[in-house]
């Protein structure tokens, strides 16, 4: 039982057809002595017939009692509410007012209009306003007179193409996409090592053009390139070509729209776009890893603008990346890899895997360069026709990856520095060993793609692979 | 109307550091040699080596275990601890 009269409030908008139908009825409440306060979301004159009407057009009282239809009904016991109806339906009414003759002349049923408060792009700025996001990044005041794409390119916050500008209102947008708190501090990103926030990747993410749910999985490549087996300071600092590729497996890369198929290393998906290029991003602004800085590629690669694609799980006849990395099927993660670019290579007349696999060895031999072994790790990206040619024969993943590591194995005196009249090969002992070109584990397949092509990729890696340099890191997603 | 951004960096505000003092002379010191362990630093370090020693400057050398990342903070400790000035042959 309560132990005072309740009291009501009501919140209404002019520019309602629901709201109008009940005026009466609201005035009517009044008269006979209930206690009523009024919030009128677009115009204080409205309605004229009642009393006690708040003016609520900077829509704060709306937006704090989360008010999402109008006309609301929130019944207050003891300053607390006790219970709520949306729209005009007379048995509600009737129930927390309790007076039978209420409306009588109103139809039983009209439901309300869409609250002002929850308009596409308001709830983020009544957040900002009044609620207790507290963001913690220096703000930077862009003149009226600048261009805000232009000033981004100016304060050196570009990749080279032109980012989103990151205002306050898309970066609350953007950290929706999260639970995690904003000032969570991911870990330090080189090579400046500087702590990077949740909030730094949100701000990244949107000048990179990701969309909020595409933030977990942002936040995730962030978290696995700090894991200290990558190196990414060694990997931004290197000569070498690679940057970070990130393989997106589980749910997320279907709930996100991600593409794992016809020209999924390549342009058009915004989820694939982004993705990758946010994470380079924090390298950059958070990090301070710029090219002529503390990267000194000698020649990069496209990909270190963007480099992110799905494996297609549903088609592949074998397990995942994730799942061969430990991870179950229903856990969606990102792998990180230190690659190069993408080397195409096409058999259009293997019909058995023995062929097939002496094909795919023969270009994967090229990888960093003929003569060498044991230093790079290597991806294939397997296309669907080529991967059916396994299929049909029921080899496993593992077979595959063991008949390629037998067909790429060498005598090393075939390797040697002077071999074939080529200075550059591998040290003068290890001339009677047996050379496999990768070293174990360090051949990985997924497996993407159209599925019209008898073509797939291979994507060497750093040649500082291994605990020498960096080996592929998996994170799971936490939304 | 003037927008608002928020700075996507890490707004760092650059400290400083001094270079620690040089050394007036080599007499008495010791020097420590690191070879980042990238290929041919050990021809320029060994180099070095004979040079300083043969003008009765004691060296010591270290390695650090991949170049691809910082020196460890042990290797940094006892350069610190048992040499007044370090050379360190960065590349090939």
């Amino acid at each position: 039982m309560s132990t005072s009269e309740p009291d009501f409030i009501v919140v209404v908008k002019k520019d309602c057809p629901t709201c109008m139908l009940v005026e009466p009825v609201i005035a009517e409440l009044q008269a006979t002595g209930q206690s009523i306060h009024i919030w009128s979301q677009d115009d204080p004159g409205f309605p004229a017939s009642a009393d006690n009407v708040g003016d609520d057009r900077d829509l704060q009282q709306s937006w704090q009692l989360n008010i999402e239809t109008v006309p609301t009904v929130i019944r207050m016991d003891n300053d607390a509410e006790s219970e709520r109806t949306v729209g005009w339906d007379r048995a509600e009414w009737l129930r927390l007012f309790d007076v039978p003759s209420l409306g009588a002349s109103l139809p039983d049923f009209r439901p309300g209009c869409g609250s002002m408060s929850v308009a596409p792009g308001m709830p983020e700025k009544l957040a900002l306003k009044y609620g207790d996001i507290a963001l913690q990044s220096r703000r930077i005041d862009i003149g009226e007179m600048e261009d805000p794409i232009e000033s981004c390119f100016e304060r050196g916050w570009s990749d080279g193409l032109p980012v989103v500008p990151p205002t306050e209102i898309r970066v609350v947008r953007m950290l929706a996409g999260t639970s995690r708190d904003p000032a969570e501090v991911l870990g330090s990103v080189p090579p400046d090592l500087q702590p990077c926030t949740v909030e730094k990747v949100a701000i990244n993410a949107v000048m990179a053009g990701c969309k909020p749910e595409y933030l977990p999985v942002v936040i995730a490549a962030v978290e696995a390139c700090l894991i200290d087996e990558f190196c990414m300071h060694g990997l931004l600092a290197t000569t070498w070509f690679s940057g970070p590729m990130v393989i997106v497996n589980g749910p997320i890369a279907k709930a996100i729209g991600m593409n794992s198929g016809a020209n999924a290393l390549g342009q058009g998906n915004r989820a694939n776009a982004t993705i990758g290029r946010a994470l380079q991003l924090v390298i950059r602004n958070v990090g301070g890893g710029k090219p002529g800085g503390v990267d000194r590629s000698t020649l990069g690669n496209p990909g270190k603008y963007t480099f992110c694609f799905a494996e297609d799980e549903d088609h592949s006849c074998w397990e995942s990346l994730a799942v061969q990395r430990g991870f179950s099927s229903g856990q969606s993660t990102v792998t990180l890899f230190a690659a190069d670019g993408v080397q195409g290579i096409a058999d259009q007349k293997s019909r058995d895997p023995e062929s097939l696999c002496r094909s795919l060895a023969a270009s994967l031999l090229s990888v960093g360069h003929r003569k060498f072994a044991m230093l790079s790790d290597a991806f294939i990206i397997l296309s669907p026709e080529h991967q059916r040619i396994f299929a049909n024969a029921n080899w496993s993943k593992q077979q595959v990856l063991d008949t390629l590591t037998e067909f790429t194995t060498r005598d090393g005196s075939e390797l040697v520095n002077g071999v074939d009249g080529i200075a550059e090969g591998m040290p003068e002992f290890l001339k009677d060993m047996e050379l496999s070109k990768f070293k174990p584990g360090g051949l990985n397949i997924v497996r993407a793609g159209g599925t019209a092509g008898l073509f797939s990729a291979i994507v060497g890696g750093w040649l500082a692979s291994g605990e020498f340099g960096s080996s592929p890191v998996s994170k799971e997603i936490a939304l | 109307m003037t927008e608002v951004f928020l700075d996507p960096t890490a707004e760092l505000s650059p400290t400083v550091k001094p270079l620690l003092p040089r050394l007036s002379s080599l007499e008495g010191k010791t020097l420590g040699l690191l070879d980042i362990n990238k290929p041919r630093g050990n021809v320029l370090l060994d180099r070095l080596e004979v040079l300083f020693n043969s003008r009765g400057v004691k060296t010591r050398r270290y390695k650090k275990p991949t170049m691809t990342r910082v020196a460890p903070v042990a290797v940094k400790q006892q350069i610190a601890l048992e040499c007044h000035a370090v050379i360190e042959a960065l590349a090939d």
